[in-house]
């Protein structure tokens, strides 16, 4: 098979502008080039890539989760809560998040599967939903140490040190702790669409569903199983983003969503692949990380951050395309 | 039938001379004539994928012509986009009510929804204007329709009452109606019935296409027979049904080439089942090792029954037996389970995924059993393909080909050695053969035959000499059940095969065509 320039750029044209761009960072700003700067970037997008990785997952069966955002704030709120006013531990703090991830998947694979309503929507509403829920057992205020409840007693409990230690500590001093959660999260999904029969047949759905369900496979417990997927992996982000601020805000995680979308959708570009996957995903985010951190070294003010992002989308997604599309026909 | 005669030259409206159409390597129109007259009713028929809703759309102006003449009234007909189409006098209504009409939009605001979209009705809206305008158009076939209703609040029926009068708000010349009764009742269809009559008699030439019988009989002045892109038989007064049928399904029907299998026990069984509450009981049992064809025209259960057999829908009363015991699975993957497989028609729609290539895509039913905790092994996925390419002389470079890359029959061999990549108790193929050619169907018959053996083969075909080709036995269904039962070979009595597809009206008139079918 002779390759020829349009499928090289299709393949490797993302990797390409990656490249460039670090060298133009380097070339500017030579301190970019440098094992705390890669941190940096790592740590920065960690998050988001978590919430990207679960995306992934919807967008493989050809649905999408909108309300991943706010199942990370949710989760985030859920985690001070449950530290500061009932004094749990660790264990089950994390517990309780991944389940309640879980369950807002559950139900937004029920509505979307069996109450037949087209998934932007279903998961526009419990976005909807959750960002007002968040808010009620404090009665809109943030969560912190010493807090004052709404029955004017004050909260007892605080965060566990070793809660903390998910956000702040750093393994062998180097890399962060969200920054290996996310690389775990990312090889676990990577292989599971990648490698086993479940992650096939969930492509398959994704391609064509009624081809699936005739092969036997039964389509709506995997569908339902994609946003639970979403669902747990945005509640994990909320757990890191919680152990990262060391207080229930509720303010923050507003980006989350859109951030995380981004580096799903930019996943499409790389290496050619035209289709949701777990690879992709991760080297999207840390594509936006590397950008903000070369810009933020250039002193490009922090406003323009989402312009340049919205800006890589876009492309990206061209990219995707309207190339790829014009190679297949 | 008023206009039985051959018409003149002169009163021809639409003429079509050598129209070929040819999609990539696919020629789907090879030379089509064709014309109507005015005051006509001329009823194309053809099976599945013969070519017809490609002529549609060409004289509909969707799709432009590969080459050939068309001529309107006279003048030169090459309309670039559907309204061209209108203007020049042509209206369409198509297969799909709901593709002719606006559900949200009000009946009155669906009747002028041409006038609307072409803009002559002007830049703003006048509800009242608009309301006369629409009386006025129902008023050219007497109806009286719910003019402030929404079109997605009336019956089906009406609905095509709707497009129908849209379709004649311009006045035309020819009316194209494509498959108009597919989804009505008896009386809806009765209905419709009057108002072609009532076109006819006004001088609308009319394109009616079918391959319903009662339609036929009913209606027809003349028909013509397009099969395979190559019009195959003209008919006039007095028609001769049968052969039109025979026209339409193949002029080469011919006992088969292939060595029969040899029958052993009963593998499956239906006992006084029923497809739909309406239709009358039927019971029939397949044998291991024989391969047996469903035959009937589109639309009479085939696939109905293929797929309660598959566990994808209801019957609505009966039951199945599976090697003696009885059998209902609620899910295809029960169906599976159980050695029940089944490659569905369509294979775009219903078999294929194009993201795949091919070996994921013979793979995909039986991954459990291709994978280790989970794990898939690839390498023996693999292995399996190359066999399975091999067997059927698939053409292609690797077994990682993706689906775009072949062709419609190499696709459907893809879709064939999938089911065939494991052993089963009964195995259902629904058209197996459709849009292929020649060659991979014979591919695709020859591996059948071979693996036949060990199971239940059942083969559900629109073409009976399809059926003739590869079955040891063709049942024939009609108005949801079995109505014939018939061994393969030379004692096969075509003519009352043809006679059971096409219907029972022409069944009474079996004595006269029993001299003239078989020789």
């Amino acid at each position: 098979m002779t390759l020829t320039v349009r499928d090289l750029s299709i393949r490797y044209g993302f990797f390409a502008l990656l490249i460039g761009l670090a060298l133009f960072f380097y070339a500017a700003e030579p301190a970019f080039m440098s094992v705390r700067s890669f941190v940096f970037v790592f740590q920065s997008v960690a998050i988001t890539a978590i919430l990207a990785l679960g995306v992934t997952g919807t967008l493989v069966v050809g649905g999408f989760d909108l309300s991943i955002g706010s199942v990370a704030a949710s989760s985030m709120m859920a985690a001070s809560y449950a530290m500061v006013i009932w004094g749990w531990g660790t264990v089950e703090t994390v517990m309780l998040c991944v389940a309640f991830g879980l369950f807002v998947g559950f139900i937004n694979g029920l509505i979307i599967v069996y109450g037949r309503v087209p998934d932007l929507l279903a998961t526009l509403g419990t976005m909807f939903l959750l960002l007002g829920l968040q808010l009620v057992p404090t009665a809109g205020r943030s969560i912190a140490k010493g807090m004052i409840l709404p029955d004017g007693s004050t909260a007892t409990g605080s965060f566990d040190p070793s809660f903390l230690m998910l956000g702040r500590s750093r393994l062998f001093d180097i890399v962060p702790v969200s920054v290996v959660v996310m690389l775990a999260l990312a090889v676990a999904i990577f292989v599971f669409l990648e490698f086993t029969r479940w992650g096939r047949v969930m492509y398959a759905i994704g391609s064509n569903e009624q081809a699936s369900r005739l092969a036997g496979a039964p389509v709506n417990r995997y569908k339902i199983a994609a946003y639970m997927i979403s669902g747990g992996f945005a509640a994990i982000g909320g757990i890191l983003l919680a152990a990262r601020v060391g207080r229930g805000d509720v303010s923050s995680g507003n980006n989350l969503l859109l951030d995380g979308v981004a580096a799903a959708l930019i996943g499409f570009a790389v290496l050619g692949a035209a289709k949701p996957n777990a690879f992709g995903t991760l080297v999207g985010a840390l594509f936006v990380g590397m950008l903000l951190q070369g810009l933020t070294m250039m002193n490009a003010p922090y406003y323009t951050q989402d312009a340049v992002k919205g800006a890589v989308l876009v492309l990206a997604l061209l990219f995707t395309f309207a190339m790829t599309r014009r190679a297949g026909s | 039938m008023q206009t039985g005669q051959a018409a003149p030259a002169n009163n021809r409206v639409l003429e079509i001379a050598g129209l070929e159409k040819s999609f990539g390597p696919n020629r789907v129109l090879k030379g089509v004539d064709l014309s109507v007259s005015a005051g006509e009713v001329l009823v194309l028929m053809g099976a599945n994928g013969a070519g017809k809703s490609t002529l549609v759309k060409i004289i509909a102006g969707v799709q432009p012509p590969g080459d050939g003449r068309l001529t309107l009234d006279g003048a030169p007909f090459e309309p670039d986009r559907p309204i061209d189409a209108l203007n020049a006098g042509l209206s369409v209504v198509h297969q799909q009510i709901n593709d002719s009409v606006a559900p949200d939009l009000s009946v009155t605001q669906n009747l002028l929804l041409d006038r609307l979209c072409s803009g002559k009705a002007g830049s703003f809206y006048s509800p009242r204007r608009a309301r006369r305008e629409a009386a006025e158009i129902q008023a050219i076939l007497g109806l009286s329709l719910p003019l402030d209703r929404a079109v997605r609040d009336i019956p089906l029926a009406d609905r095509q009452l709707v497009a129908i009068c849209r379709a004649l708000a311009e006045n035309p010349k020819v009316l194209v109606l494509d498959e108009p009764t597919s989804s009505l009742s008896q009386r809806e269809a009765e209905r419709l019935f009057g108002i072609v009559e009532t076109l006819r008699s006004r001088g609308v030439a009319i394109l009616y296409i079918t391959h319903r019988m009662s339609d036929i009989r009913r209606l027809a002045d003349r028909i013509v027979t397009l099969r395979d892109g190559r019009i195959t038989g003209e008919f006039r007064p007095p028609l001769d049904y049968e052969a039109a049928v025979t026209a339409m399904l193949g002029e080469t029907v011919r006992p088969a080439a292939m060595e029969r299998g040899e029958a052993h026990a009963t593998v499956f069984s239906v006992e006084n089942y029923q497809l739909k509450s309406w239709s009358r009981p039927f019971s029939m049992a397949l044998q291991a090792g024989e391969v047996t064809a469903i035959t009937g025209l589109v639309g009479t259960g085939k696939s109905e029954f293929a797929e309660a057999i598959f566990g994808v829908r209801r019957p609505a009363a009966g039951e199945m037996r599976l090697n003696g015991q009885p059998y209902a699975p609620k899910t295809s993957g029960a169906a599976i389970e159980a050695g029940v497989f089944m490659a569905a028609k369509d294979r775009g729609t219903n078999s294929l995924i194009p993201a795949f290539d091919i070996a994921r895509n013979l793979s995909l039913p039986f991954l459990t059993r291709r994978s280790r905790a989970g794990f898939i092994d690839s390498g023996a996925e693999r292995h399996r393909a190359k066999r399975t390419i091999a067997d059927l002389s698939i053409v292609c470079q690797s077994e990682t080909d993706h689906m775009a890359t072949l062709s419609g029959g190499n696709q459907q061999k893809v879709v064939v050695g999938r089911w065939l990549s494991e052993p089963s108790t009964l195995l259902i193929l629904d058209e197996p053969f459709q849009g292929v050619d020649i060659r991979a169907r014979h591919d695709i018959g020859r591996r059948l035959r071979e693996t036949a053996a060990d199971r239940a083969t059942l083969i559900l075909v629109t073409e009976i000499d399809e059926a003739v080709e590869v079955a040891d036995r063709i049942l024939v269904m009609s108005d949801h059940t079995i109505v014939g039962d018939h061994r393969t070979g030379p004692e096969l009595d075509l003519s009352l095969l043809l006679a059971q597809v096409a219907g029972d009206q022409t069944a009474e008139n079996m004595p006269k065509v029993q001299e003239s079918a078989v020789g």
